[in-house]
């Protein structure tokens, strides 16, 4: 096979092996005669979504809005608890074992709470999703400053550099592949928080479309809401892992900047 | 007149309940512009001397004085080069160059405004070790030995009145070490700076140093200093002359008589 060829095959390869899994998802039902309110076929499915597209995007949009900006939220505060705790270890010991605890709970279980505090709809979705995508960024930022070379600070103080110094010109640099890294698991805890917390106590959004939905038994519409989310999350995580990309390109030597 | 005096220095290292002598009694004096090489069997403290002397460390006994003053804190503006080059791979290798520009007065102050004066200075420097293609390349671009010339060249930027190298060359393949003793001599030359380079290449300390202090096994204490009359430039060739083998011969023989014990 020519080297073009080749390249052709790896780009298309993701969407023949989806084309695939739809071709052997609807095979089944038809095969199987597996009921519509069970599994309905990937067919029926695209054709709800195309009938309901109106709703399906409003919902879409509401689940979308909450993500983002919880996920905004969790990158303003776990850059900035990330480096408190990267850089002083006794910010550190106070404030890890906490976190540590806080990360253990069930984010299910906070929403029932949130609801009593800030009601039903969107803000409860929102700080859900920042609750949830918080905890890997502060340990990335905190993982990335914590592992400066020595001989580098070294170098840093004999220049007589302080903290706030050695924090701008080494720290925070370091700690940016981290964070990029850490992103791209956020972003999907991001959507995870929001379509529980709509499920849980939601007005409005994708999560409380599939729930009503469901409790129709529309078994379609739920797997059309199921979609939906699946094409947001795959697409920001997509726009994170460009950012990465382009932010930190010395972290991958230039290598896969093509 | 002297410019780094070490008064019998000790320092003790303590990790919990154990502690581990590294430095017993370290006493020496290094006159200004002066360079000298500190070699010993491994693990005898010479990086530890280093420590001692830019204040990153506090010694346990005895004090050291640099430019007058006894050191109680890590001293500002000196140059350190170590066997990692611990460049910042985020920076050109000219950005890398001029960090210590950023950091160290007065030079910080009139940076921004004045950045292309500096940047013109550190070109200069990037050329004097053959960089000056290289500026705008990365560090991980690099190879080892030219990763160690900017190294080097980030070291001098600010015209440090003291140099401290910890094996610098020692993750360098041979003839790229041998290559980089040139430049470094040279740098020397040209700018007369104050230079202590820790290493355990004995051929490099008596290229590079007016005088080698020979240290014991840890506990370390500084066991002989040999001064080096050979005249400079000294190059590759007159390292296989025979007054250069014999200094090397008898500084060996002595670290030799150390690991016997």
């Amino acid at each position: 096979m020519s080297p073009r060829r080749q390249e052709i095959l790896r780009i298309a390869m993701p969407w023949l092996a989806m084309a695939l899994f739809l071709v052997v998802w609807e095979l089944a039902c038809v095969v199987f005669q597996i009921e519509e309110i069970i599994l309905p076929r990937p067919t029926k499915v695209f054709v709800v979504f195309v009938q309901r597209i109106d709703i399906l995007l409003a919902f879409c949009w509401d689940t979308l809005w909450t993500t983002v900006l919880g996920f905004l939220m969790a990158i303003a505060g776990g850059m900035l608890l990330g480096v408190l705790i990267g850089a002083s270890p006794l910010i550190y010991s106070g404030l890890y074992p906490l976190l540590i605890a806080f990360n253990a709970v069930p984010k299910v279980a906070i929403v029932p709470i949130l609801m009593i505090w800030v009601g039903v709809g969107a803000l409860p979705a929102v700080i859900t999703a920042f609750v949830i995508s918080f905890f890997p960024i502060v340990v990335n930022v905190a993982t990335g400053l914590a592992t400066i070379e020595p001989e580098m600070i070294d170098v840093l103080n004999s220049l007589g550099a302080s903290r706030l110094e050695i924090l701008r010109k080494v720290g925070i640099p370091r700690a940016m592949p981290y964070l990029f890294a850490s992103l791209k698991v956020a972003i999907t805890l991001a959507f995870i928080g929001s379509v529980i917390s709509e499920t849980v106590g939601g007005n409005r959004g994708i999560g409380f479309l599939m729930l009503s939905a469901g409790a129709r038994n529309d078994a379609p519409t739920t797997f059309a809401g199921l979609f939906a989310i699946a094409i947001m999350g795959v697409a920001m995580y997509a726009v994170c892992a460009l950012v990465e990309t382009r932010m930190t390109r010395w972290a991958f030597r230039g290598q896969l900047v093509s | 007149m002297t410019f780094v005096e070490l008064r019998s220095v000790s320092l003790t290292y303590r990790l919990g309940k154990e502690t581990t002598l590294a430095l017993a009694d370290g006493t020496m004096a290094i006159g200004k512009g002066e360079f000298v090489a500190v070699v010993g069997p491994s693990g005898c403290g010479k990086s530890t001397i280093m420590k001692l002397v830019t204040g990153l460390l506090p010694a346990t006994t005895g004090e050291v004085v640099v430019a007058g003053r006894k050191v109680t804190r890590p001293i500002k503006g000196v140059g350190m080069a170590f066997q990692n080059p611990t460049l910042m791979p985020w920076r050109r290798t000219i950005d890398n160059v001029l960090l210590p520009m950023e950091i160290v007065e007065p030079h910080k102050r009139r940076f921004r405004r004045h950045r292309a004066e500096y940047v013109a200075k550190a070109m200069a420097l990037l050329e004097t070790v053959g960089l000056a293609d290289f500026a705008d390349k990365y560090p991980w671009q690099l190879s080892g030995g030219m990763q160690q010339r900017s190294n080097l060249c980030r070291a001098l930027i600010h015209e440090p009145e003291l140099l401290m190298l910890d094996e610098p060359f020692g993750a360098l393949d041979a003839f790229t070490r041998e290559e980089l003793w040139g430049v470094m001599q040279a740098l020397w030359i040209e700018k007369r700076f104050t230079g202590v380079l820790v290493t355990h290449d004995l051929r490099e300390a008596v290229y590079l140093a007016d005088t080698v202090y020979v240290m014991s096994r840890r506990p370390g204490r500084i066991v002989m200093a040999k001064a080096i009359d050979l005249p400079r430039p000294r190059t590759l060739a007159s390292t296989f002359e025979p007054a250069f083998v014999d200094i090397v011969h008898e500084l060996r023989d002595r670290i030799h008589e150390e690991h016997a014990i």
